[in-house]
């Protein structure tokens, strides 16, 4: 589990984060969603160590992040596996050569069991075989999986993905959606998904957070979100006409 | 930013980079294909610039040398020590910086705008190490062989261009190349060289790992990278002179 106790972050005037508390459950999918400028970014970056918080504290599974000595980070942080927005996977490497990469730094396995485990990370995500090919050569949605493959590698606890619906195809998106739910039952990790897609929000959301103003606003499940009155998140969630003519009729 | 600040945020990131390395295997392997990249990639145009470079200062020499009471020797003596001492560590340091100073600030400028900077950082990879450290070495192994290269080549240039064109004889250019030789001038130029390399590969990869922003960015990053590596190289050029010649 992952708790977040009164979090601030501010980049000279702009106070970016308010007094943020909230807490991630073990084997849930937590969704963070909020409309853009609110602070969901900052606060990823806070929690895994990108960025460090002016006060208040992070703490993983009762540990402080904030507390700990460069040795205790890098040690909770072969814990974290992380998917970017961008899949930020390393360009001069293979498919095979980005996934092995974390165990090649931080593992004693020897060569034929770093690829077997590639092997089944890709294999986990439906990519099989595609060992050799260079980032360039997959599309947007190939990325996203490889770079899921490469976090779940080192066998994580806590995994972060940053908008993995960014630029992706409905379809492919509820793939995604529905790998990183999948994986976060099958290995009962703490998963932290930052996200503006409401597809994700109803097929996978199992602890949804609204982050407005910094704050933390609303939280509760999907069935919850899709009842409340709150004005802010009937603005989000109802934001298209299509939308608001759908609440309607169903209302 | 002052000037203060970011002499202060480089020497930081030094700091960083020479802290100890996670594993020590990949970091081999690392800089062995840097090796390849900054350095073997170099030396086709070390070679081409070298020749040229060395022609051209023994035909100046040569065109020069009005006075009938200065020996013919006397061009292959200064082609030797012109460059020696100062074309091939410092003209070519300053064209390496232009190549592998930009290409290094792009590559990891590139690195940080699609956030695989932060990806080594979330796995727990001391970034700046593991980028900038195997870069430094096979740039402080590597460079001195590509000058030791481009010494030679120069001499050969400057050789063909006065014996084809009849300037001087073969006899006496070689003797010009021999005498007065101090093996100190060769030390000169390889201290020299070994921290124009440190010089190029840290304030490039400082430029490209503070980068901010886009695509746009990287391609200013790389800019600077190449406007700072060779403001200081001739800083530094300045300060080794006075404090290893005088």
């Amino acid at each position: 589990m992952i708790e977040v106790k009164n979090v601030n972050k501010s980049f000279g005037e702009n106070h970016v984060l308010h007094d943020f508390s909230a807490k991630f459950e073990e084997g849930q999918v937590n969704l963070i969603i909020g409309q853009s400028g609110q602070g969901k970014s900052v606060l990823t970056k806070c929690i895994v160590g990108l960025m460090e918080v002016d006060s208040g504290s992070v703490l993983y599974n009762g540990r402080d992040f904030s507390k700990m000595n460069r040795k205790e980070r890098k040690d909770i942080r072969k814990e974290i596996g992380m998917l970017f927005q961008g899949s930020a996977l390393f360009d001069s490497m293979s498919v095979e050569e980005n996934i092995m990469f974390p165990l090649k730094m931080f593992t004693n396995m020897s060569k034929k069991e770093m690829q077997e485990r590639a092997d089944f990370c890709l294999e986990r995500v439906n990519l099989s075989g595609r060992n050799k090919l260079l980032p360039a050569e997959l599309s947007g949605g190939m990325m996203k999986r490889v770079a899921i493959a490469r976090a779940i590698s080192m066998k994580p606890k806590y995994l972060f993905c940053d908008e993995p619906n960014s630029g992706l195809d409905p379809s492919t998106s509820i793939l995604i959606d529905n790998l990183i739910q999948e994986i976060t039952y099958e290995y009962g990790m703490t998963t932290v998904v930052i996200t503006h897609d409401m597809n994700s929000v109803i097929e996978i959301g199992d602890h949804i957070i609204f982050i407005h103003t910094g704050r933390n606003w609303w939280q509760g499940t999907k069935e919850e979100i899709i009842k409340t009155d709150n004005p802010e998140i009937i603005d989000f969630v109802y934001a298209s006409k299509f939308m608001k003519n759908l609440k309607g009729k169903l209302a | 930013m002052s000037y203060i600040e970011s002499v202060g945020k480089y020497v930081g990131m030094i700091r960083q980079v020479f802290s100890k390395p996670e594993r020590l295997k990949v970091y081999y392997t690392r800089t062995l294909t840097e090796i390849e990249t900054i350095g073997i990639n170099s030396a086709g145009i070390v070679a081409i610039l070298s020749v040229f470079m060395g022609a051209v200062i023994s035909l100046q020499t040569a065109s020069n040398m009005d006075s009938p009471l200065l020996p013919k020797y006397t061009i292959g003596y200064i082609t030797r020590s012109s460059t020696i001492l100062e074309f091939s560590p410092t003209i070519i340091s300053l064209i390496l910086a232009g190549k592998v100073g930009s290409n290094i600030a792009s590559e990891i400028g590139t690195m940080r705008v699609t956030e695989q900077i932060d990806a080594l950082e979330i796995m727990g990879v001391n970034s700046l190490s593991f980028l900038v450290l195997p870069k430094v070495i096979a740039a402080v192994f590597f460079f001195p062989f590509l000058i030791i290269c481009s010494m030679g080549l120069s001499i050969i240039g400057g050789y063909y261009a006065v014996t084809l064109s009849e300037l001087a004889s073969h006899e006496e250019f070689v003797y010009g190349i021999r005498a007065f030789f101090k093996v100190s001038d060769i030390t000169y130029a390889l201290v020299k060289t070994c921290v124009f390399a440190f010089v190029i590969v840290t304030v490039s990869s400082y430029f490209g790992y503070f980068t901010k922003g886009g695509a746009l960015d990287v391609g200013k990053s790389s800019t600077q990278a190449v406007v700072w590596s060779s403001i200081v190289i001739l800083l530094t050029n300045f300060v080794l002179t006075q404090l290893i010649l005088m």
